[in-house]
């Protein structure tokens, strides 16, 4: 028996799983946790083969992959077909953050004119060519797990590697922020201070920092698995918390491209509208943004 | 897919070029270590090169679109998405433009904070371009992580540097990428001392390792490549900039920030997706490390002059792009002594942060990104909410030079190995650490000689 595990040592040391990481449209940012992982960097080389990771390495190694990362999304005809191409080198195909995952925050051009977007940035419009929209990485192809966030958590990106490197599925929480929150024994912003927080909606992975520093969750981990964005924000505009407007606008920021989030944002922008057409704006503006957190003596 | 190393050379007449045009294609797929996709096109008739263009192909994300209608407060978060690699540097330039719309007036412990999270930025995003992106480079590795099989020692200090910028980022903004304690008027919590302190211990071990980091860089080979650059940056008679000055240069500018429109301006270039910026009475110009420390040397800490003396490093040499490693590691010890100096001060006496009102404006931020200069402009309607923006980052700015970096790098590698010219024109382009968020990474090199 003995013989028979070092042996499978042995193999296992000679053929090491083959690592990719892809870029599409993004800040850099999510794949930069991987580099940012100062202290287990050199350890995952020793039983990882980092086969293809242009940011950080002119060493190329052919596909198939076992495991390919993929961040940043579709916005580009070039792009909707090479993401095909990486699919098909990949036994697994994860994507990593909110662009790769839902589009990013420049998926706000879904609603809205692109080419219009377009004049406003270049002054030669015709020389960029993109798609009108920006779209996650599972419009396209197979995702077998997508890891949240802007950026992700890179303990969370470590446990998913090494689960899909293992076989198995990655332990990661599906909850909401407010039970990490509570846990971490944060005194609620909400509760205490009166500040918009979307902690009750948000997928938990960051820590809980704005809380802990004494801002709202703005929603940059996106909707935890059973989000009902427009229950809070109808308590947070009845509880004269947050504006119609302040809700929409969260709702449509780096997690816009979901469907959740995105459906309940127009109503609270219809609202919005309804109540300026009645006059009604400033009372409805009354708890506004972080503005108004300025008023309060910070602890 | 083609591996990056590949090298093809094609030797012929090209169809409908002039007869006795001659085509040469290098081609190197996914110029890697750098953020962006770019290629790269020769034109040469004899020894004469005609024409360099380095073009970029970045998926646009139109940013400064997107921007319109949302609320001030908003700016500083969203545009930190445009790079992972410098978000501070965003967030400060948004903020900055925002308190001078509205006329907000910072203590001077909000300022020293602010310059505190800017160090940990310096020092992360230079510690991860000397050893993980630029050192492999000057010793023929693929990346860092072959280099550590050689360099144990070198590249895990290098990681043990990286981290304690880091962890500075994460102690005041809350997270390295794309922090969450800045916003206009100041943070939205001020840092515990006690907890900042503890950071006294690492930044005086990142000190030693970033001077070991120095004298490390001076020893590598530089080419004997000189340009006469006009290099912009920030000055400030008091203290090496990072968040506030004048921008100055060695050709006669001297202009406050709010003026910077009038003297620089963007031109779209043919076939690219990002835009070069140009001063507009002479052109090019170049900003960065290089830049900053060709006209703040004299205000940098005793010790990292010293440092600098001590490896016969002088200003003038920053006229070499390939020792901007150098540069890059003397602003990296700088940081740590700056960040050593603003922690021991510090004793979160005054609010996070200033009180406003909201009125409509415009606002011009400006700050010395790691890669250099990054401008942004707000135009805010008496709603707070944003009506025109405009961002200039330190990449667009240096892209022109760059261009004619490689140009004279053809020049004065012209007969050298194909090897050879591939290798320095990527390494030409990696002194600028350039930070083109984009899809794909590619360099191609297409040289049409005259010679039959
Ligand atoms: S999800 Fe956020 S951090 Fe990640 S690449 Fe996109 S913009 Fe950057
Ligand atoms: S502060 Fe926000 S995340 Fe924390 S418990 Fe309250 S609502 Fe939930």
């Amino acid at each position: 028996m003995r013989k028979k595990s070092s042996q499978a040592r042995n193999n296992r040391a000679k053929i090491k799983p083959k690592l990719a990481v892809w870029k599409f449209a993004s800040c850099d940012g999510c794949q930069l946790s991987l580099l940012d992982c100062e202290d287990e960097l050199l350890g995952i080389a020793e039983i990882i083969e980092i086969a293809n990771f242009a940011e950080a390495s002119r060493h190329v190694l052919p596909g198939p992959y076992d495991l390919s990362l993929v961040e940043g999304s579709i916005t580009t005809s070039h792009d909707a077909d090479r993401i095909k191409d990486v699919r098909n080198q990949s036994r697994h195909l994860v994507t990593i953050g909110a662009c790769a995952t839902s589009g990013g925050v420049q998926a706000l051009r879904n609603y809205a004119r692109e080419e219009e977007y377009r004049k406003y940035v270049y002054a030669q419009p015709d020389y960029i060519s993109a798609l009108a929209t920006s779209t996650p990485i599972s419009n396209h192809v197979k995702v077998d797990f997508e890891l949240q966030g802007c950026p992700i958590n890179k303990t969370q990106l470590l446990e998913v590697i090494s689960a899909f490197l293992h076989g198995r599925k990655p332990n990661i929480n599906s909850y909401s922020e407010c039970v990490d929150c509570k846990l971490d024994g944060n005194v609620c912003v909400m509760v205490a201070h009166g500040t918009p927080c979307l902690g009750p909606i948000t997928h938990a992975g960051c820590g809980s920092i704005c809380p802990r520093f004494n801002r709202g969750c703005y929603g940059c981990y996106g909707p935890q698995d059973s989000s009902n964005p427009r229950a809070l924000g109808d308590w947070m505009v009845s509880m004269k918390r947050a504006s119609p407007d302040f809700v929409s606008r969260s709702l449509q920021t780096y997690y816009t491209g979901n469907k959740t989030f995105h459906e309940a944002s127009e109503d609270f922008q219809k609202n919005r509208e309804k109540a300026e057409a009645l006059g009604e704006t400033e009372s409805l503006v009354g708890r506004d943004t972080d503005r108004e957190d300025t008023n309060r003596k910070d602890t | 897919m083609s591996s990056d190393s590949e090298i093809k050379i094609k030797a012929g007449i090209r169809p409908g070029a002039q007869s006795g045009l001659k085509t040469r294609t290098i081609k190197v797929d996914y110029l890697a270590r750098v953020e962006g996709e770019g290629s790269l096109y020769i034109r040469t008739k004899g020894q004469e090169i005609e024409e360099v263009q380095f073009k970029i192909f970045e998926p646009p994300r139109y940013f400064e679109a997107l921007l319109r209608g949302r609320d001030l407060t908003e700016a500083c978060d969203i545009t930190s998405r445009i790079c992972g690699i410098c978000p501070i540097a965003y967030q400060m330039s948004a903020v900055q433009a925002m308190e001078s719309a509205l006329g907000i007036e910072l203590t001077n412990e909000i300022c020293e904070l602010r310059r505190l999270i800017f160090c940990g930025e310096w020092i992360e995003s230079h510690t991860l371009h000397v050893y993980m992106l630029h050192a492999p480079d000057f010793l023929g590795f693929e990346d860092a992580i072959t280099m550590a099989k050689k360099y144990p020692k070198v590249v895990s200090q290098g990681l043990q540097l990286k981290k304690i910028g880091n962890d500075l980022m994460k102690l005041v903004g809350g997270r390295e990428i794309h922090p969450i304690n800045v916003k206009v008027g100041g943070f939205y919590k001020l840092p515990d001392p006690s907890q900042l302190r503890k950071m006294l211990e690492p930044l005086k071990q990142a000190r030693d390792i970033a001077a070991e980091t120095v004298r490390f860089v001076a020893n590598l080979e530089f080419p004997d490549f000189e340009r006469d650059y006009e290099f912009v940056s920030f000055f400030h008679p008091k203290e090496y900039p990072i968040n506030s000055g004048r921008i100055i240069s060695n050709r006669g500018l001297d202009i406050e920030v709010p003026s910077y429109l009038d003297h620089f301006q963007e031109l779209h270039v043919a076939r690219s997706n990002a835009l070069h910026s140009v001063l507009k009475e002479r052109g090019e110009y170049l900003v960065g490390p290089l830049a900053r420390y060709f006209h703040n040397e004299a205000r940098l800490p005793e010790n990292v002059r010293e440092c600098a003396r001590d490896i016969n490093f002088e200003v003038k040499d920053c006229r070499n792009p390939f020792k901007s490693i150098i540069v890059r590691s003397l602003e990296i010890l700088f940081a740590c002594e700056e960040s050593l100096r603003i922690i021991e001060a510090y004793s979160a006496r005054g609010p996070a942060f200033v009180n406003y009102e909201v009125k409509a404006g415009i606002g011009h931020g400006c700050t010395e990104a790691p890669r250099g200069l990054l401008y942004h402009r707000y135009e805010i309607g008496s709603d707070g909410k944003i009506k025109e923006a405009k961002i200039i980052p330190p990449t667009s700015q240096n892209q022109k030079t760059i261009e004619s970096d490689l140009f004279e790098v053809v020049r004065h590698y012209f007969s050298s190995s194909e090897n050879e010219l591939r290798h320095r024109c990527e390494q030409t382009v990696r002194n600028y650490d350039p930070c083109i968020s984009c899809a794909t990474h590619f360099l191609k090199i297409e040289r049409e000689d005259a010679n039959p």
